[in-house]
This record gives C-alpha cells, sequence and structure tokens, in this order.
C-alpha cells in the first residue's frame, strides 16, 4: 500500500477527537490507522463508514459488578452489543481488552460468555485484566479463554492483512509495581515479529496501558519498552488497551497508542481521588462514559477518512 | 488408697505417732494432685499457668491501602484482612500461604501465622499496594 502524506492531519485528528463521545472509531489509511467518534449514550445510529469496519474493541466489561457507579452492567453491555450488532457494516471481529468479569467468578464468566455469544460477528478475542485473574489460583479465564494462546495468555492471528498480537500484562505483579509481560513472553514476540514486511499493519491488544500513563496509580507495564523496541519498525502499529476506562490517546512516530472506555463504570482521571476505583456520575452522564472503539480499513490509501460525529 | 492404707499399718507398726501423720499428708497429697490431674484433662483452664494463648489481629484493605501497612504479630497469631473498598483487592504473598481470591466489599481472609519471619504480601489486582506481617 502506498504511504501518505497523512501523519500531520493524522495528529490533529486525534487531537480533535481525543475527547471521545462514546467511543471511538478507527479507520485505517494506506496502513495507517485514524480515529474518529462513534456516538454511544444519546442513541444515535452511527453513520455510515467509509470503509469495512476491521474490528470493534470492547473492554472492561466488569460482569458481576453491581454498586452505585452501575447497578446494571450487564445491561449497559447488552447496549454495547446492540449499538455493535446495528452497525450498517458490522466488523468481523470482536476483540475484548480485558476485565471480562469483576470478580473471577465463574458465574460471571458464564453470564459474559453468554451476552459475547449475541455479537453478530465471526470471531471474539480476549485478553485478561486483573480482573479476571484474580481466583485464587488464576484458572478460571484460561478454563474459559486459554486455548487461542495454549494457556500462555499471549499469541497472534492474521486477519483481512493486518497482524494482531494479543498479549498479557496481568500477572505476576510484585508488590509496588506496574504491570509486566515477563522474559518469555517478550522473546515470544520478538520471534512472532521477526521477518514480517514492515508494510504489515500491527495492531497489539492488552489489558494494562503499554506505556506509563499514571505511574502511581500503576497505569502503566514495567517492560513494555522492550516490546516497543520490536514494534518500531513496522509502518503502522495500533497499541490498544483497556483498565482504565477512559479514553486516553498517544502517537508516538508510527506507532498509536489508545485506551478504550469500560461499558460497565468510569474512573476517575489520573490522580482525582484516593484511587482507580468506580467513578459515580449521574445516570443522565453514564451512557456519555462508556462506549466501544471501532477500527476500519480503507481500501482507498489516498484519501484520509475521517468521521466527525456529534460528541453525547 | 488401700494401698496407702496398708502401708500406714506397715508403718504403725513402729513409732506411730512419728511416722504415719507425715505419710498420711503424702497420701493426701497424692490423692489431691490425682484428683487435680483428672480435673486439667477434662478441664484444662483449671489451675494451669497461662500458655500462650491464640490471637486475632485484624488488617483493613482501605482507599486502596493496608492498613496497617507493616503488622507485627506473636507466632500463633491469625490476620484477618478485610476489604473496606467498593473497588476488589486480594491478598497475595510469595507463596501459597497467603493467597486470597478476589474480595469484594466486606468480605474477609485469614491466615494463621506460625513460623517466625517477615511475609511480604500486595494486592494481585493493584500492584501498587504492598504490606508487610512480621511474625516473632
Amino acid at each position: 500500500m502506498p504511504s501518505t502524506p497523512a501523519s500531520i492531519s493524522r495528529r490533529n485528528a486525534l487531537k480533535c477527537l481525543a475527547y471521545g463521545g462514546a467511543g471511538t472509531l478507527f479507520t485505517l489509511v494506506g496502513g495507517v490507522l485514524v480515529p474518529s467518534d462513534l456516538a454511544y449514550g444519546a442513541g444515535t445510529a452511527p453513520a455510515r463508514s467509509k470503509g469495512v469496519p476491521l474490528f470493534v474493541q470492547i473492554s472492561d466489561t466488569h460482569i458481576g459488578f453491581s454498586k452505585d457507579a452501575n447497578p446494571d452492567v450487564t445491561g449497559t453491555l447488552g447496549r454495547a452489543i446492540e449499538l455493535i450488532n446495528a452497525m450498517p457494516e458490522r466488523p468481523g471481529l470482536v476483540i475484548h481488552t480485558g476485565d471480562i468479569t469483576h470478580l473471577s467468578k465463574s458465574a460471571e464468566f458464564d453470564t459474559a460468555a453468554l451476552l459475547l455469544s449475541t455479537l453478530k460477528v465471526l470471531e471474539v478475542h480476549t485478553t485478561p485484566g486483573e480482573h479476571d485473574v484474580a481466583d485464587a489460583t488464576g484458572s478460571e479465564y484460561f478454563r474459559r479463554y486459554g486455548k487461542a494462546s495454549d494457556n500462555r495468555g499471549y499469541y497472534s492471528f492474521d486477519y483481512q492483512g493486518v497482524h494482531f498480537v494479543g498479549l498479557i500484562n496481568v500477572l505476576n505483579f510484585k508488590p509496588g509495581g506496574l504491570g509486566a509481560l515477563g522474559s518469555e513472553q517478550l522473546a515470544w514476540l520478538d520471534q512472532d515479529l521477526r521477518g514480517r514486511s514492515s508494510s504489515t499493519p500491527i495492531v497489539v491488544f492488552a489489558h494494562m496501558p503499554m506505556w506509563t500513563v499514571y505511574e502511581p496509580w500503576g497505569w502503566g507495564t514495567a517492560d513494555a519498552d522492550q516490546a516497543m523496541g520490536y514494534l518500531r519498525r513496522f509502518g503502522s502499529v495500533t497499541v490498544l488497551n483497556g483498565h482504565i476506562h477512559q479514553i486516553v490517546q498517544k502517537v508516538e512516530g508510527h506507532i498509536t497508542f489508545h485506551t478504550a472506555r469500560s461499558t460497565a463504570y468510569p474512573q476517575p482521571s489520573p490522580g482525582t481521588g484516593p484511587g482507580p476505583g468506580p467513578l459515580k456520575v449521574s445516570a443522565e452522564q453514564l451512557p456519555a462514559m462508556l462506549g466501544v472503539s471501532s477500527v476500519t480499513l480503507r481500501r482507498h490509501p489516498s484519501v484520509l477518512a475521517l468521521d466527525d460525529r456529534t460528541l453525547t | 488408697m488401700s494401698q496407702t492404707t496398708s502401708r500406714a499399718n506397715q508403718f504403725s507398726s513402729g513409732p506411730r505417732t512419728i511416722q504415719s501423720a507425715p505419710f498420711r499428708r503424702l497420701a493426701w497429697n497424692l490423692a489431691g494432685l490425682l484428683v487435680l490431674s483428672a480435673a486439667q484433662a477434662c478441664f484444662p483452664a483449671v489451675g494451669t499457668a497461662p500458655s500462650a494463648t491464640v490471637t486475632a489481629v485484624a488488617v483493613s484493605i482501605k482507599d486502596f491501602a493496608f492498613s496497617p501497612q507493616t503488622l507485627t504479630v506473636p507466632s500463633g497469631t491469625t490476620v484477618t484482612w478485610t476489604n473496606l473498598d467498593d473497588e476488589p483487592h486480594s491478598v497475595r504473598g510469595a507463596d501459597a500461604q497467603i493467597r486470597s481470591d478476589a474480595l469484594d466489599q466486606h468480605e474477609s481472609y485469614s491466615v494463621r501465622f506460625e513460623k517466625p519471619g517477615t511475609y511480604k504480601y500486595g494486592c494481585s489486582l493493584h500492584p501498587k499496594m504492598s504490606g508487610t506481617i512480621v511474625v516473632q
């Protein structure tokens, strides 16, 4: 795909759209991903995209949570699924960037699986959040979703010419530290990317942010830099994370980092309050702080596809 | 008793007033000890010297912190963690001795510490949290 002089415009676009209504639509143009908003809470139908959506990212569904910040997380996940199913051109994949459940309980995984099975997509890919491996043996998540990665938690696959890499950074926390990938996973990543053409678009998905968003709350991955080192040579890299229940974006050369909203409840912005717990907002505000992110692959790379959506 | 009596009789053949009385006292002491031992077997608290009692100590998990962060306890103490936050937390140490499930708000987890040492632990959901139990 010929490269386009899109980087400056893309950055401006990113700035404008960083506020995000209820979700983010990414358009891949010439191997470069461009985000645009996807309204959610206002009930407006998503405008017709200029390309076929490649996949939708959902995150932090926290099935099992039932407190003030949202007493109906299954309801809000259901609405997110309805939104995806109602897209005029549906994506083939959904990627869940973790915290599927709230307490790693078997019944919570059951409910989540039931809901996710109503998605009218070809495949659902997942990576666990720390809330998914919080049972004493950390085995419940792998019992249900471990197959894709042979129970290691990390794996890769190809779809529509894009190389997807699922990483796990919520195991083996050291007290006082951040998320971590570990040397075994990093060695695997190095090997997995080796020999691939640098024009292959790469999508990396993992639960904890792969850059340090806010260190005092553990919002980062201690050894992510090494992973980014392997990724830097590629022309288009999109890193999708969850965990922080709000959209934060960063662009570094050809790498776009993006964290998703939760479908369950928002969290405070970094440093406001005692810690990264549920943030209670009014019932009217809540839908605007929940959402999904859609990524679209444009087949006509010479046109910059930007969809301006109404903020809710 | 009969044995004791027969001995008393044995001694009573000698100078009675000097030897039988102390022996009778011994006999009563022995009898008393037997009764006491029986009592101790049934009611251990009766007449026992105070031994190391089992104590229970609490750690609260509040505002994403363990409180107290460092806790010193004598060997044999049971430590109970209770989560007061509306966010789940867990209690995880270096091995399976300290390994809770995720604790929802108001849920508790207990560990009895026998072996003296320093036990560091954290929360598997929030890596910045840390605590220490010192067992003496």
